[in-house]
């Protein structure tokens, strides 16, 4: 049997410059998120959390303080952030230099699969040449969202959130392509159901060695439109059992309040008209959290 | 991904890349020592594959265009999302005219990858010292530049 080199037995380049233009794209990244203070991810693992509204929410907190806020929509195949920031159908600049995003309320910079897709029913579905999307379509998706973080022109900004889609493989997909990510929230809900996946995720985040995870215990209750009294929503205490198990703090228990995911799913965070109230308060205290542990010295 | 010549022991260098326009993909390597030369034919969903990494076997004739990947790829785009901005001038000397028909032909490209196609063929025309970009050089453009569908 012929006896020959094996791969990492051959140094020499083979001039396919593949190589090269990873790292180009690379490059290409960190310079972009270089005038980025701090790039946070909002995720969960599981799905129906919230994850959306709580960033949309956070966003619009962050941005009322004055911060530069961008919003980076990971969920490719269910977006949503656009239109709860009032971003909805807007256009994105052209130019060589990369894609001037949508601007939303507050002046919160925004790009989402949403706002490249032909109506608000098209599901996520790219070009096949000959079927077998199964195999290719994880490599396009992970590109797409090298491209919304690497192709936007974002300028400078103190906070660009990622709402990052259910399941840990979207987790693990971001810190590939962002491995020093400063910060993460993980949000969670009271039931068992959540306790179990968000676990999982983190663990995940965990061993990544991201520096600053705090937990978000959404849907803390139900607060009663009529009287304003919080009830059980959730029967559970996921968030102090996972923050015991993980030592991860609870920064914010937002109640859930119809008015809420109303004002949100309408393209107007509820933080912005509605000042004072618990879920305000929550969100105030989760923003508060996030500046004072990613800025320590001080506001904007 | 690398290629040895057996008899040579030696790395098989890139010497050419062909798009033949039905989604395939021929890479062409040789061998520095014999001169033996071969062919990587990719089927058109491994073409795919490797595209949709936004990178190209035998490196880019073009620069890396904002959005590349999604514009090429994504189903049922929205028409007239991408805008140049009002007023934008590209800063760069030599202006490069379009005849009408080059202007007719490029409203016909999907303004979704409009802006991004009108920027390769104006950076073609300016490096080639072209300064009224026809029909014609178009064609040559993307022959030279083996952009498929463009």
């Amino acid at each position: 049997m012929t006896r020959f080199r094996t791969y990492h037995e051959v140094e020499h380049d083979t001039g396919s410059q593949l190589l090269e233009q990873v790292l180009e794209q690379r490059v290409r990244m960190n310079d972009r998120l270089a005038k980025v203070r701090a790039v946070v991810a909002v995720a969960s693992g599981k799905g129906g959390v919230g994850k959306s509204a709580v960033t949309a929410n956070l966003a619009a907190t962050l941005a009322s303080r004055g911060y530069r806020v961008g919003v980076v929509d990971a969920d490719l195949n269910g977006p949503s952030i656009a239109r709860m920031l009032g971003a909805s159908g807007s256009s994105l600049g052209d130019t060589p230099e990369g894609v001037a995003p949508a601007v939303g309320v507050e002046g919160i910079r925004v790009i989402s699969m949403e706002l490249l897709q032909e109506a608000d029913d098209t599901p996520l579905r790219w070009r096949e040449p000959s079927g077998h999307a199964s195999i290719w379509q994880s490599s396009v998706e992970v590109s797409a969202l090298r491209e919304f973080l690497a192709d936007v022109l974002w300028g400078e900004l103190d906070f660009l959130l990622v709402d990052v889609p259910p399941g840990t493989d979207k987790i693990t997909r971001l810190l590939e392509l962002v491995p020093t990510l400063p910060g993460m929230l993980v949000v969670t809900t009271p039931g068992e159901g959540a306790r179990t996946v968000v676990a999982r995720s983190l663990r995940l985040v965990q061993d990544a060695g991201i520096p600053v995870i705090g937990l978000v215990a959404n849907m803390a209750g139900y607060l009663c439109p009529d009287c304003g009294t919080r009830h059980e929503l959730f029967p559970g205490d996921a968030p102090a059992e996972l923050s015991r198990r993980f030592d991860v703090p609870i920064w914010a228990e937002i109640p859930f309040a119809p008015a809420v995911g109303q004002a949100t799913e309408r393209g107007r965070p509820w933080v912005l008209d509605a000042p004072g109230g618990e879920v305000t308060d929550a969100f105030d205290a989760l923003a508060t959290r996030l500046a004072t542990q990613l800025f320590p010295e001080g506001e904007p | 991904m690398k290629f040895l010549c057996v008899p040579c022991d030696d790395v098989m260098a890139f010497s050419e890349r062909h798009l033949p326009g039905d989604g395939t993909m021929a890479a062409v390597f040789e061998c520095p020592g014999c001169g033996r030369e071969m062919a990587l034919l990719t089927n058109p969903m491994e073409t795919q594959f490797v595209s949709t990494m936004g990178v190209k076997v035998g490196g880019r004739e073009v620069p890396l265009q904002p959005m590349e990947t999604v514009r090429g790829a994504l189903d049922e785009a929205r028409e007239e999302v991408f805008v140049e901005p009002s007023g934008s001038q590209d800063p760069r000397p030599g202006a490069v005219v379009w005849t009408e028909a080059a202007v007719s032909r490029l409203q016909s490209v999907p303004s979704f990858v409009r802006g991004m196609v009108k920027r390769i063929y104006t950076d073609y025309a300016r490096e080639h010292g072209i300064s009224t970009i026809s029909p014609e050089v178009m064609d040559r453009a993307r022959t030279d530049l083996g952009l498929e569908g463009m």
